[in-house]
């Protein structure tokens, strides 16, 4: 295990490098480039056997990531904001189709207005399409979950995007420990595609039309398969704490044992939020925080266990439904909680949209407001839209 | 999915991601089952001048050696194109609405 500095960008594509996919079509956005154009460099300088494929549009890139899956290739793409929203009709074809392709996805706000900072507008935009969703809160994490999203992906023949925020973690600097080349490639193993395309001895037909009479039965098939990941990527991500020393919960609890409130929240600002913690708890204070780490497929029993305990939470969502109602976490977690015997009083905090920075002091604010909520037993505002001009 | 199964396969039964092991399975998919009306050929009266077989938008009008031979009604949509083209004089197709 080795010591390096690399930005969130630089730690995808070094994950990359080491799984060795035997496909990777792309194309540039802003602020996910770099994660392939350093990926390029090792195809150049021939330190991958990858068949890079630069294509005209996302929406191409992930088409020919499907073609090349069909195909029976190990295969991965990386995007962002417009360019996944480009790609949204083929995620749903290469989900449909069982096809593990990987995405590394930097977050990034939806126009418009144009903004190329973070929000997680655009992965929330894809929440239904059947694809794995790990967000990450470091250039580590976003390094350690690409090889256990990899792993989990084809063993559960659902695709995955693993996603870190833009500019706070794709363009900074951190310390990282990365495995040897061959550590990784023992622990991803050899790719066995359940077919392919290439196989002329036993030929099939992909993707065909299936009307009333069966697609119904083939969705539920894919719902089914879809809610087994959970299980998939508990046990992979055990076999990678193992290997690394590092254990990524689908869902983080921090310093909640004892806690009354918390915040529930995910990405960057979830590293922001652990510093806060930290402050408080030296002042006496029982606040916990849940970290949201995989939201595809919805850890649904260990959210309510989560946050049952707490007198209240305030969630907070880095995008918004536009259902005058909170974000999209906001409203997942409400419907969980619903049936739950015990549940917090639950607020709303819609922040940071289009790369508006969320600080210790917004934090903080969230902590004591939410104190307040937990001390006078309800809640005097469901959403708040925290640190925009014109807002109390 | 065009494949015949004896009975309605469940969700639990069916390949993953609709996976068929076999190729050409669009030659299995007869898409002239959903006609409202239905051509009849009177092979008496045709004079097989072909401009049902050039006009139609499928290629259900089967033809053998220069003559029309009739319609196939696996891939017919009674679409009706053949009936108005025939010459009023040899008027060797009529509509008759589908019977089950």
């Amino acid at each position: 295990m080795k010591t390096i500095a690399k930005t969130g960008n630089e730690a995808m594509a070094y994950a990359m490098k080491q799984i060795n996919p035997d496909v990777v079509a792309a194309y540039p956005i802003t602020p996910a480039t770099e994660i392939v154009q350093i990926f390029s460099n090792y195809v150049a300088d021939g330190e991958v056997d990858t068949e890079f494929v630069a294509v005209e549009s996302e929406h191409s890139a992930l088409s020919a990531c499907v073609g090349a899956s069909i195909a029976g290739g190990r295969v991965m793409t990386s995007t962002s904001s417009q360019g996944l929203a480009l790609m949204h009709e083929i995620l749903y074809i290469a989900a449909g189709n069982r096809l593990p392709i990987v995405i590394a996805l930097v977050n990034r706000s939806l126009s418009a207005p144009i903004n190329i900072h973070c929000d997680h507008s655009d992965t929330m935009g894809s929440r239904e399409a059947g694809w794995m969703q790990l967000y990450c809160a470091n250039s580590q994490e976003a390094y350690d979950s690409l090889i256990i999203a990899l792993k989990v992906a084809e063993q559960t023949a659902v695709p995955a995007i693993v996603s870190t925020d833009a500019f706070i973690i794709s363009h900074a600097m951190e310390r990282l420990e990365v495995l040897e080349d061959e550590e990784v490639q023992r622990f991803i193993g050899e790719y066995k595609p359940r077919f392919s395309a290439l196989d002329l001895e036993n030929p099939k037909t992909f993707g065909p039309l299936d009307l009333q009479d069966y697609f119904f039965e083939h969705k539920r098939a894919q719902i089914d398969d879809f809610s087994k990941v959970l299980g998939t990527y508990n046990k992979v991500a055990q076999e990678y704490a193992e290997l690394s020393g590092r254990y990524y919960p689908a869902l983080e609890e921090y310093k909640t044992d004892d806690a009354d409130v918390a915040i529930f929240t995910a990405g960057s600002t979830a590293d922001t939020a652990k510093e806060v913690v930290d402050g408080l708890r030296e002042q006496g204070r029982k606040v916990g925080l849940v970290r949201m780490r995989m939201w595809r497929p919805l850890p649904v029993e260990e959210i309510k266990a989560a946050l049952g305990k707490f007198k209240a939470v305030a969630v907070m969502d880095r995008s918004d439904t536009m259902a005058d109602f909170g974000g999209p976490v906001f409203l997942e977690t409400r419907g969980i909680l619903y049936d739950a015997k015990k549940k917090p009083l639950l607020t709303d905090y819609v922040y940071g949209l289009g790369g508006r920075n969320i600080d210790i002091s917004d934090i903080l604010r969230v902590y004591d407001e939410i104190e307040q909520v937990a001390k006078q037993g309800k809640i005097d505002k469901l959403i708040t839209y925290l640190g925009v001009r014109g807002e109390e | 999915m065009s494949m015949k199964f004896d009975k309605p396969m469940t969700w639990q039964e069916l390949p993953a991601g609709c996976l068929i092991d076999e190729r050409a399975t669009s030659l299995h998919f007869k898409t002239g089952d959903w006609r409202s009306m239905r051509p009849l050929w009177d092979a008496e009266k045709c004079i097989h001048c072909l401009f049902c077989w050039i006009t139609c938008p499928d290629t259900a009008i089967t033809v053998q050696d220069g003559k029309m031979t009739g319609i196939d009604y696996d891939y017919c949509k009674g679409c009706g194109i053949c009936a108005v083209i025939c010459p009023p004089k040899a008027s060797a197709i009529d509509m008759v609405r589908e019977e089950k």
